[in-house]
């Protein structure tokens, strides 16, 4: 655990809190999540063979402590935080013009693990292989990941699919 | 650089008919110049594919437009270094806080570094405490909250420095007079943000200040000393090093790890401003 695995690491934050942003679409959220990430990943640092690029594998990291704390929020029944954000009108005329926080919106609709993908092959530029890697599956399903994510966002940025409002729990 | 990988895991033999999977990679600039070029043919008889991926790499661009700039931000300071190696750093501190306070005879060795000095050092101040009354548990106090939320990588404080008109407000509103975080930038120290914490009698507020190597230094004010005035006091409690004062309405004391000729610099800077 050297200074520059430790510098590596450190390197990796500006990509780790740009894929956090785009899954949580919240940037407290996100953080805390690169938090959480950055911590599994000091703990675990020993186990990271150094197949693959460091940056696939704190993605990987980061999909697991993501899909965890999404499972806890919905045991725990919470209220969505960006109920401000779902009171906003969708602006679904022009993709073009559409705003970072109605994409975020969008991008909420999305299945987590889809959206994952999306934003891995998209944001991050990770090739298929290395998000299958960081997802722990098949290429095979992150390419019908990817068909769908693509299917479903630019359906809904055309407006054709209806979007429909965050479920909100009392 | 993997990219070229990929393509293999597409398996796409040269002149077989174009899948789904090649329109993915297509847009993702995967393929190779050969099977690109055949892609390339099929999109121009095909009018339907063509608007998909078209669709795909309008989105593919404005996704990136979108959280490109969250990678150009300046990292916040929670990320810039290690986490520190546990057991949390503030449980120790805490305890040997508590202890040097609580037990006169505590030979105890709580970490391995124990300054015997430090104890020896502490029965005047303790005298010096017991005269002023409630002083002594405001200084005991501050230094716990110290030890508890420094560390605090994630929750250091509740009102952000970006929120410092709002963070004033409300602790003057709790605390019944006007509190304000005095800016200690000049001497190296910049404003984290504050919290309300409980104290002995009622609300006391705890403002948090970093310096650049992240180590962290708190003032802590109360109005439970209110009416007395005093010089400058420095106790040392446990690893903490506080220097404390009263001035009419509030008691303060700065906490910090560090030396105490440093902490004294910026408590004087403190009392300039809150004076």
């Amino acid at each position: 655990m050297g200074a520059r695995q430790e510098a590596e690491i450190v390197a990796c934050i500006p990509s780790l809190r740009r894929y956090a942003r785009g899954l949580t679409a919240d940037a407290a959220r996100a953080d805390d999540l690169v938090q959480d990430t950055l911590e599994h990943a000091w703990r675990r640092l020993s186990m990271w063979r150094r197949q693959g690029e460091l940056r696939a594998w704190l993605f990987g990291i980061m999909h697991n402590v993501f899909i965890d704390s999404v499972r806890a929020r919905r045991l725990r029944d919470t209220v969505h935080d960006d109920d401000a954000i779902a009171a906003m009108p969708v602006r679904a005329q022009q993709s073009d013009g559409l705003e970072v926080r109605d994409l975020d919106r969008l991008l909420q609709r999305l299945n987590p693990d889809v959206r994952a993908v999306l934003l891995l092959v998209t944001v991050e530029e990770l090739s298929y292989q290395e998000a299958a890697r960081a997802l722990d599956v098949p290429v095979g399903t992150i390419m019908s990941r990817l068909s769908r994510g693509r299917e479903r966002l630019a359906a809904m940025m055309a407006g054709r699919e209806p979007v429909t409002p965050l479920r909100r729990v009392k | 650089m993997m990219k070229d990988k990929d393509t293999q895991t597409l398996k796409a033999i040269p002149g077989s008919p174009i899948t789904e999977a090649d329109l993915h990679a297509y847009v993702d600039d995967v393929l190779t110049a050969s099977r690109r070029s055949e892609v390339e043919a099929f999109l121009s008889t095909r009018a339907d594919a063509r608007a998909s991926v078209d669709a795909w790499a309008r989105q593919k661009s404005i996704l990136k437009q979108a959280f490109d700039p969250v990678a150009a931000e300046v990292i916040p300071l929670r990320f810039a270094a290690r986490p520190p190696a546990r057991p949390p750093r503030w449980l120790a501190a805490a305890a040997a806080v508590m202890m040097t306070v609580a037990s006169g005879v505590g030979a105890w060795v709580v970490r391995g570094e124990w300054d015997q000095r430090a104890l020896a050092m502490r029965a005047p101040a303790t005298a010096a405490v017991a005269k002023a009354g409630d002083l002594g548990g405001f200084v005991h106090r501050a230094a716990i909250a110290h030890a508890v939320y420094t560390p605090e990588v994630r929750r250091p404080v509740e009102v952000g420095a970006d929120q410092e008109q709002a963070l004033a407000t409300w602790l003057t509103k709790r605390l019944g007079a006007t509190v304000r975080p005095p800016h200690l930038a000049d001497v190296g120290y910049a404003l984290v943000g504050g919290r309300l914490l409980p104290g002995g009698v009622g609300p006391v507020a705890q403002f948090m200040y970093s310096a650049h190597d992240g180590r962290r230094l708190t003032l802590y004010v109360t109005r439970e000393a209110a009416g007395d005035k005093s010089a400058f006091r420095f106790s040392r409690e446990g690893e903490v090093n506080v220097f404390y004062w009263i001035d009419e309405q509030f008691g303060y004391a700065l906490s910090g790890d560090i030396e105490r000729a440093e902490l004294l610099r910026v408590s004087e800077e403190v009392y300039r401003q809150l004076g």
